[in-house]
């Protein structure tokens, strides 16, 4: 191989070379790429190892975990599955955690694509000022209104609901910045024009011209909305109080602090069924996730 | 047409209305109880600046600021460390490696994993004498002894510290390469042309064309790190443990509000944060660009 890539470089080298940039390296690079490759596959070994004790150790029985380590599952994974569920109900938690995350994706893109076509189309009093004020807010980390926050809702009577954790994605400073940014250099002013000239209302022009063209924006942006609802954590504990109200995040919480925490295997499977799903999801989504963050962070 | 104008309040008064009730509000009514010695019941009395003045010589809080940089800090250099480096190999033109978008997702997995089952996970996983981690590194030989990681407060920040290296430095990467990507190829050409080694392509074009991303993940994983919650939370105790070695600057607040009904006092907590925060991105932005406006451009 080595030999041949060499007649191939100076056969090239001879006919043109230009092409020397590209090919000189070819001769030298086998070893260190192998290399690379070693290292670049214990990486990953590494970053994928703790999933995989977590997949076998929830398929075998405490006795066996607490024996000794071992990459072959188990057989005990009917045995943890009944442990657990008579402790907790995993499948509650996840639906709860679905409804809120879902709402919160629809909340934050469809009021974030409204505020972000008012601020880029019109033209009012204290527009400016308004944007620059949200840039400001953008900047405020979440725990900072947070003992606020909790009043509020305690004075509001919505302790222990979901509106807490639905109704503010409506207010998503960064998505209506990031919308903005993207709809202001995709729709054309002219188009807009010219569907007030036939008599389309602002509202159905917005519907019908404006969210269609923000939608690939809307969708980069859901992604992130998504995930970081579903992995929301200091929130729902904060607000949430009845355990079959809980969102998965706290239930795992409330998993450690149980009997469950004296069956590891059980523990494991808990665990497993709450961070398999997202691994399946991300294995169809991961080039569009990657995409996303990219462009995310260009943009900024 | 100015008529239309109008509107424009139509479209971003929702916006507005939430925001004011659950982000401003909120933020105003938590700065007002920071002077208050409120307890989450009854009257809210004005106490000054008392608040503030235990939080300088709080040593509980100083030494949460301090946890929270050193298991800031250390997994930073790691992943940014990791980031770079892999973003060095990937973008390399003379190596031209395959499979990225295969090692990308791999690395970039334990990142969407939600916190709580990875400090659970770990929980477990690190526990001393039933832990997986200790029984494989036992079965390898590469310690004779199981290792006590989360009850001795260096390696237990440590163990904090490499968790987020795990789950951080696969994002960072994929910023990073978005940022290498954006730089003209033409750059390394004429680097290879003049004969510039790997180390000199990577420190004189690609980093100094990079500041701009560099900074951005800089101050995300530093706000992110500030606020650092979960695993603290849920890896130990809740309260710190070991030696208040996890005591973060969240969780103190946390623990602070709902745990021992210092309202007031964890809103002062809020603020100190929320200084500190905005203290430290002031300083990595001059950091980052103040040394250049000395210099007068090249031209």
């Amino acid at each position: 191989m080595i030999g041949k890539t060499a007649v191939d470089n100076s056969l090239s080298n001879s006919v043109e070379k230009k092409s020397a940039i590209e090919t000189k390296p070819k001769r030298k690079v086998s070893i260190p790429k192998i290399l690379i490759y070693t290292v670049l596959i214990v990486m990953a070994i590494v970053c994928f190892i703790p999933f995989l004790m977590m997949l076998v150790n929830a398929t075998r029985s405490n006795e066996a975990i607490l024996s000794g380590f071992t990459l072959l599952p188990g057989s005990a994974i009917v045995e943890n599955y009944q442990t657990m569920m008579s402790y907790i109900n995993i499948w509650a938690g996840f639906k709860n955690s679905l409804i809120i995350s879902v709402l919160v994706t629809l909340l934050s893109g469809y009021f974030s694509a409204l505020t972000a076509y008012g601020f880029a189309f019109y033209v009012f009093k204290g527009k400016n000022a308004m944007f620059v004020f949200m840039l400001v807010m953008m900047m405020v980390p979440g725990q900072l209104g947070l003992i606020g926050f909790y009043e509020l809702c305690k004075n509001l009577g919505i302790l222990d609901t979901y509106i807490p954790l639905i109704i503010p994605a409506a207010a998503s400073p960064f998505v209506v910045f990031f919308l903005r940014q993207y709809i202001l250099t995709t729709l054309h002013p002219s188009l807009i024009e010219a569907a007030r000239i036939d008599g389309a209302s602002e509202f159905k022009i917005f519907h019908t011209i404006a969210i269609p063209i923000m939608m690939p924006a809307i969708a980069t942006m859901s992604i992130f909305t998504f995930i970081g609802s579903w992995n929301n954590y200091i929130m729902p504990l904060v607000v949430l109080f009845s355990p079959e109200k809980f969102t998965l995040p706290v239930l795992m919480g409330f998993l450690k602090g149980s009997q469950v925490a004296q069956n590891l295997g059980s523990m494991y499977l808990g665990i497993a069924i709450s961070v398999v799903p997202i691994m399946v999801a991300f294995l169809f989504l991961s080039k569009y996730i990657v995409n996303s963050i990219s462009a995310g962070s260009i943009k900024e | 047409m100015k008529n239309l104008n109008r509107y424009g309040y139509f479209f971003i008064a929702p916006f507005w209305l939430v925001f004011l009730v659950f982000s401003i509000y909120p933020v105003a009514l938590t700065f007002y109880y920071s002077f208050t010695n409120y307890t989450g019941s009854g009257e809210a009395q004005l106490v000054g600046l008392a608040n503030y003045k235990r939080l300088l010589t709080d040593t509980y809080f100083v030494e949460a600021f301090f946890n929270t940089w050193k298991i800031w800090g250390v997994n930073f250099a790691l992943q940014m460390g990791l980031a770079l480096i892999l973003a060095m190999i990937f973008s390399d033109m003379r190596v031209k490696l395959k499979g990225i978008a295969f090692f990308r997702a791999i690395f970039y997995l334990p990142n969407l994993i939600t916190i709580s089952s990875v400090a659970l996970l770990f929980g477990i996983l690190l526990d001393w004498q039933h832990g997986s981690l200790n029984m494989m590194l036992m079965k390898v030989g590469i310690i004779s002894d199981p290792i006590n990681w989360l009850n001795e407060p260096t390696s237990a920040q440590l163990s904090i510290s490499l968790i987020l290296t795990w789950m951080w430095f696969g994002h960072s990467f994929i910023v990073v390469m978005a940022g290498v990507s954006g730089i003209s190829k033409d750059y390394y050409e004429a680097a290879l042309i003049d004969g510039a080694n790997r180390w000199q392509t990577f420190s004189k074009i690609t980093i100094p064309l990079l500041k701009p991303i560099l900074l951005y993940i800089m101050i995300t994983s530093l706000i992110g790190g500030l606020q650092l919650f979960d695993l603290p939370m849920l890896l130990t105790d809740g309260i710190g443990s070991p030696d208040g070695s996890l005591n973060t600057m969240v969780l103190y607040l946390y623990n602070q509000a709902f745990k021992y009904n210092n309202y007031g006092y964890a809103a002062a907590v809020a603020y100190g944060l929320f200084v500190i925060t905005l203290i430290f991105s002031a300083f990595i932005f001059k950091g980052m660009y103040g040394k250049e406006r000395k210099q007068p451009r090249q031209v």
